[in-house]
């Protein structure tokens, strides 16, 4: 769900963080509109509104774990998890993390990836928010899900930033809420 | 670095919550892992805090933070001080026009890159990473900032690998460092 529809409607954060948004075409190739967050963390007013409309929907959800997605969940997250009173759980690229792990796969639109998380990072029982900066055709988060719950996580939501028009309409990934800032732009002029 | 003596009384919850992972990524390296770290909800919100009371009134507008873990710890100091932050990045994840520096690994070299345009002329910048080895990579960062006329003002790690001489590599930029892994 959007936030705009979700009890933040005309809220002027969300119109800002927006704007902060800047659109690359054709990045990683042809025919992409990427939304790139980087000029939303130089604006600290609309990065910090981001990270407080966040908070202000978790902080009250008896959520212990927050769990980011590698790289840009990493900028998100632990913000996050700093406010709410959770631990903070990185989700990684294979071999990234030094000890022991579990990993699930996921498909990419030509092959397949790996997400990977640390065993005894989380216990059975917490309830855990999944955060990246975009979800697409939520490949990713799924995967992220699949591994909280074979630990035995609750994911409470997953949240991003940005959601694509895929996920328009869509209020469950997986069955699990999704909790979405803003939609992307269009090119402009600005950038 | 605080001294041994007058230690800041949270330094060593954070030493503590440090998992030490032997032959990783090779063996004979002895890996520093920050993830414990940040599952201590009281060591990570004291982490933060030491940084952000020592840098809160020097006038720093950029936090750069380099890939991937110094994007955990240089967020929450950014937000916290008042200033950007600016992520310094592998090669091809920056979607638009970077610069980029090359540095020297054990064996072969890599890059890092920087959006043109994040910062400015005269900013002054503190660099963030998890942990300083060689210092090779926060050099790079150094450069990277510096070639765009930003000012360094200090370099900050959570760990220091002493007898790698990081700290020399980096010259007359400062540093500053929580806990010493020797």
């Amino acid at each position: 769900m959007f936030a705009a529809e979700n009890g933040l409607r005309g809220d002027p954060r969300l119109q800002a963080i927006s704007e902060a948004i800047r659109v690359v075409p054709h990045f990683p190739k042809q025919g992409i509109m990427f939304q790139d967050i980087t000029t939303l963390l130089l604006n600290h007013k609309a990065f910090k509104d981001t990270v407080d409309i966040f908070v202000d929907r978790y902080r009250d959800m008896g959520i212990s774990v927050v769990a980011g997605v590698e790289a840009r969940g990493f900028m998100f997250g632990p913000s996050i998890a700093l406010a709410i009173g959770a631990k903070f759980v990185p989700l990684r690229k294979p071999r990234k993390l030094p000890g022991k792990v579990i990993s699930e796969a996921y498909e990419l639109e030509y092959g397949a990836d790996c997400l990977e998380m640390h065993v005894g990072a989380v216990q059975p029982g917490e309830r855990a928010l999944v955060i990246d900066d975009l979800v697409a055709t939520g490949g990713t988060l799924s995967a992220a899900i699949r591994l909280l719950e074979r630990v035995g996580a609750e994911v409470v939501e997953c949240a991003c930033v940005i959601g694509l028009p895929e996920v328009k309409g869509q209020h469950k990934l997986n069955g699990k809420p999704l909790y979405v800032l803003v939609e992307p732009r269009e090119i402009d002029d600005c950038y | 670095m605080a001294s041994e003596d007058g230690q800041d009384p949270r330094i060593s919850r954070i030493a503590s919550s440090i998992r030490v992972i032997p032959d990783f990524p090779k063996p004979g390296i002895v890996f520093q892992d920050i993830t414990t770290l940040l599952l201590d909800t009281k060591a990570f919100r004291d982490t933060i805090d030491l940084f952000v009371e020592r840098y809160k009134d020097k006038n720093i507008s950029v936090v750069a933070g380099v890939e991937a873990r110094g994007f955990i710890f240089g967020p929450p100091i950014a937000l916290a001080i008042g200033a950007k932050f600016v992520p310094m990045r592998k090669p091809n994840k920056l979607p638009g026009p970077v610069i980029s520096e090359e540095y020297s690994l054990e064996y072969g070299t890599d890059i890092m890159e920087m959006h043109v345009g994040a910062v400015e002329a005269g900013e002054r910048a503190l660099v963030i990473d998890d942990l300083i080895a060689t210092g090779g990579t926060l050099c790079a960062a150094i450069k990277l900032l510096e070639r765009v006329g930003v000012h360094v003002v200090e370099c900050a790690c959570v760990i220091e690998l002493p007898e790698l001489k990081g700290r020399e590599r980096l010259g007359d930029k400062p540093l500053f460092v929580i806990v010493n892994a020797a």
